[in-house]
């Protein structure tokens, strides 16, 4: 909580996009998460990402499931659609919304415990569809809004407030993304804003699903010593292995790199992602690979940023299932339902 | 690139735009919120502090702190921090028992003050209550000089002047009316302890141009001509007036002009609007009077009929103007002749001093004006001081209160015997603004609200006596609204890199994204172009911390930007963040010494 709400203010010669909108045009209500919170970074991430692509806030839609990070997505685009949905339940509700209509920009915002207990089938089988959206994973290990209770993301030996060490193995969303065909898989963290909001921007571009697992301390109940996704840690452990830069198909290429260190990947939105290896042996391409070397930071404890792995070859949902171009609402009374008649020649094949 | 130190007094005094802009560095933000909690008697004395007239400055301040106001950064228009002083004089309840008394006991030096303007009744003001046995000498029969004599009653009405003069006058200062000073040598040989020489720059510039003798009786010198008004030696007009020049002084002339039964005033202005010298809200309160301005006309000649004036001769101007606003060429296209029965001249004045002997060990340079020392305002003859538009030629009523509160800083000093390089130095004092969780002492909230407009008096009533006071004062409701425009840049934002985990609370609660945390960078250029808004005005500071613990990064702050909402020191879960109010303090002559005989 705030004294006041955040003003939206309109200073003379701010800068504004390309739709003449300025930063803050793309914020939402006043957070009331604990100050230091990282799921306020993520926020300003996002609101930041889509004011960079000059996107309208009314062709974004924002879902979310239950707990603190669920609550965000009131915190940015306050013109965009936007449900708060039932817990764990926010990767099937967005499946239909991306069905129904796929020229909207889908924004999935979940947290370790929404996405890993309670809605880990429900993430599943949206990776495996393949759903046309950015998911949102704030991973901060603990139950906040219950007061810290460890959650299944949280890793062995990493100690809860009160002093009680986790004994359970965490599950890795990005190495369960992997080995279920996810074909963006990356990682970040809240304190990282540019890496963030390049990670963000390549992931709209992408066809298909794209998952951003964003350390994102819990400032209240797991920021203490002994923590493993305390700011403290994760500024320690934090590994840049590749890093991920959205070029707008508008855009030229015109950052020079050293030979094999960069690697366009080029989107179907005309838009290239260029990728930067910052480690040289690291190839975002190879999934078993990059599983490999997720599996291995495990045991180093090294937290591995950046898009860890890419596939831009497999169709999203929208194409397999091969919905139609017209969203649901524009399709006529008569087309959607043919009559009586029509029904009837329908049964006779079957007959 | 070094963390910013904070130390240096006029780091945090900067960034109160205002009050850094101020001459006199009156405190403005705190005299605000004053005046926001209805203590008008305290805004008064805080001001009275710095400026010595705030009744007076209320009204008729050249204003150099609203230009800078930050407030003109975000939505263009500053806080009307003038008018808000003039709330605090008009609304103050009786504060003479809070001024600076006459002492029990003089010390027995005696200062003489030459003139008496604003230069040397802050003299007075500073010097009376520390026992010094203060006589101003004033040529004309009441005291106030150009606040008396130019400046017209419609403006600054009497009783306020002499209100504020009389506040220091009651400090046991003796004032001599009708005692022109008509030789420098004499004086000095009266034997006083220091003498101060605050006589204005009073002589008008004339205008030499063909037929200038034979139309004498109707050409005046603008502020002459106002001064014969101000003591009612002149009560008419004729009925067609031009005034030459387009400065304050200008709008002055022309506008009592109208009071005086003039039907058609033009101010001719020989280049165009962009180069007048006149502030834009007396063009405008010109303006709204129907005074005519009328740009590229330069004087040629003046028009006589049987020796009187019938009209005068102008040139057509054309100019070139580059892009960045300078004049690169300029060219006559044509003559006009406009009809006219009185012209007056306010193209500008310059300080004058026939009574000052070339051996009374003054000494003059280039343009015959003296040679005054900047920061003691003492002349080449020691004990000998200039203030006011006398040391450097015409400013304004707030320069000459500075240069008042110097001169006097430097008397004391002399009649001490101490050095007079060696001042007080300027301090600044920080203390939280903290109250509690998300409370703070100052109302932290942006008001979107545009600035108030100042009501005036009917144009049919206002030109009925020549002391009709055209500006109403703000209302009830006008003052609750300006106030809260203040943004209170001197509660400054002040950050402790230890407490800091970087976890980008404040960067992502900042309204106007003024913060960011960089990797630490040789030069400021280099972390200016790590930022949002990377272009600043030139004088606008980066508030770079030391290395944060973490990362070894550093917190930046565009101190250009930020609106001190507080919403940083509200989100920062360790208190890195905290606002301070920041008290600038800016020594006085009673702030000088050790020990006061």
């Amino acid at each position: 909580m705030t004294s006041f709400v955040k003003p939206k203010i309109h200073r003379l010669n701010e800068p504004t996009n390309a739709l003449g909108k300025s930063r803050a045009d793309y914020d939402g209500a006043m957070s009331t998460l604990c100050a230091g919170c990282g799921h306020d970074s993520v926020t300003a991430a996002l609101a930041r990402a889509f004011y960079e692509l000059s996107s309208d806030p009314k062709d974004v839609v924002k879902v979310s499931g239950i707990g603190c990070s669920s609550k965000t997505t009131t915190y940015f685009l306050k013109d965009a659609h936007g449900a708060n949905t039932v817990h764990g339940r926010m990767p099937s509700f967005a499946t239909g919304a991306a069905a129904v209509n796929k020229h909207l920009t889908y924004v999935g915002v979940s947290g370790d415990g929404d996405s890993l207990s309670i809605g880990l089938g429900q993430m599943a089988h949206a990776i495996r569809r393949n759903v046309d959206m950015i998911y949102m994973l704030e991973n901060n290990g603990v139950y906040g809004l219950t007061k810290g209770q460890f959650s299944a993301s949280s890793d062995i030996g990493s100690k809860a407030k009160k002093g009680a060490t986790n004994m359970l193995p965490p599950i890795d969303p990005a190495i369960m993304a992997l080995s279920i065909g996810a074909t963006f898989v990356a990682r970040s963290f809240s304190g990282d804003k540019k890496q963030l909001v390049s990670l963000i921007k390549a992931g709209i571009a992408h066809r298909g699903f794209a998952l951003i697992d964003v350390i994102s301390p819990c400032v209240s109940f797991n920021d203490h010593k002994g923590s493993t996704k305390s700011y403290a840690h994760t500024y320690q452990y934090y590994h840049k292995a590749v890093h991920a830069d959205y070029v707008p198909p508008s855009e030229e290429i015109t950052a020079a790199y050293e030979e094999g260190e960069s690697m366009p990947v080029e989107l179907h939105d005309g838009g290239t992602i260029l990728l930067r290896k910052l480690d040289a042996d690291y190839d975002p391409t190879d999934r078993t690979a990059a599983m490999a070397k997720l599996m291995e930071s495990q045991q180093t404890q090294e937290i591995l940023t950046g898009l860890l792995y890419i596939d831009e070859s497999r169709p999203a949902m929208a194409e397999h299932k091969k919905l139609p171009d017209t969203p649901l609402h524009s399709i006529p009374y008569e087309t959607l339902n043919p009559g009586a008649e029509a029904l009837r020649r329908i049964q006779e094949e079957f007959r | 690139m070094k963390a910013t130190d904070t130390s240096n007094p006029d780091y945090f005094h900067k960034v109160v735009d205002c009050q850094w802009a101020c001459p006199a560095h009156t405190p403005v933000p705190a005299y605000i919120r004053l005046i926001a909690q209805g203590r008008y008697g305290d805004a008064y004395l805080l001001n009275r502090d710095s400026n010595v007239f705030p009744g007076v400055l209320g009204r008729v301040c050249d204003r150099p702190c609203e230009p800078a106001c930050r407030r003109t950064r975000v939505d263009g228009e500053p806080v009307a921090i003038c008018r808000l002083k003039r709330v605090a004089a008009d609304h103050r309840e009786d504060i003479a028992d809070r001024l600076p008394q006459k002492p029990e006991q003089t010390n027995g030096k005696r200062i003489a003050l030459i003139g008496a303007g604003p230069a040397s009744f802050t003299v007075a003001n500073d010097l009376a209550p520390l026992g010094y046995e203060c006589t101003i000498f004033e040529k004309l029969p009441e005291a106030g000089g150009l606040m008396r004599a130019n400046i017209p009653a419609f403006r600054l009405p009497e009783k306020v002047l002499n209100e504020e003069l009389q506040y220091i006058l009651d400090m046991g200062v003796e004032l001599k009316l009708n005692s022109p000073v008509s030789s420098m040598k004499t004086l000095l040989d009266e034997g006083w302890d220091a003498v101060f020489v605050g006589t204005g720059a009073p002589k008008g510039k004339d205008l030499h141009l063909p037929g200038r003798e034979d139309a004498d009786a109707n050409i005046h010198i603008g502020i002459d001509w106002l001064e014969s008004v101000a003591f009612e030696h002149i009560d008419k007009i004729g009925k067609n007036v031009l005034i030459i020049g387009v400065g304050n002084t200008a709008m002055d002339c022309c506008r009592t002009s109208l009071r005086l039964g003039a039907e058609n005033v033009k101010v001719m202005a020989r280049k165009p609007r962009n180069f007048f010298k006149a502030s834009e809200w007396e063009l405008e309160d010109a303006e709204e009077e129907n005074i005519q301005i009328v740009v590229n006309h330069s004087p040629k000649a003046f028009v006589t009929e049987n020796g009187k004036l019938v009209g005068m001769t102008f040139e057509l101007m054309e100019y070139d103007i580059d892009d960045k606003g300078d004049i690169t060429g300029q060219r006559t296209i044509g003559e006009e002749t406009l009809p006219c029965d009185d012209v007056i001249l306010a193209i500008g004045q310059e300080n004058a001093f026939p009574w000052i002997e070339k051996d009374a060990g003054i000494e003059f340079g280039k343009w015959d004006v003296p040679i005054v020392d900047d920061e003691t305002f003492e002349s080449t003859r020691k004990g000998v001081f200039f203030g006011g538009d006398a040391a450097f030629g015409p400013k304004n009523i707030i320069w000459a209160v500075e240069h008042g509160h110097q001169a006097a800083i430097s008397i004391h000093r002399y009649c001490q015997g101490r050095d007079l390089h060696n001042r007080a130095p300027r301090e600044v004092e920080l203390q939280s603004a903290k109250m509690g969780m998300f409370e703070w002492r100052y109302s932290n909230a942006y008001t979107a609200a545009e600035r108030r407009e100042m009501e005036h008096v009917a144009l049919v009533d206002r030109f009925q006596r020549l002391n009709i006071e055209v500006e109403l004062g703000f209302n009830a409701e006008q003052i609750a609204i300006e106030v809260q425009r203040c943004l209170n840049c001197d509660v400054q934002t002040v950050f402790e890199a230890p407490l800091c985990e970087e976890c980008d609370a404040c960067i992502d609660v900042c309204p106007v994204e003024c913060l960011s945390i960089t990797p630490a960078a040789d030069s400021e250029a280099e972390l200016r172009a790590s930022l949002t808004q990377p272009e600043a005005p030139e004088d606008q500071s980066l508030y770079v911390s030391n290395p944060l613990p973490l990362t070894g990064r550093v917190m930046i702050k565009d101190e250009n930007i930020c609106l001190h909402c507080g919403l940083c020191a509200e989100r920062c879960p360790t208190s890195a963040w905290d606002m301070k109010e920041g008290v600038i303090k800016i020594p006085h002559a009673d702030d000088q010494m050790e020990t006061v005989a």
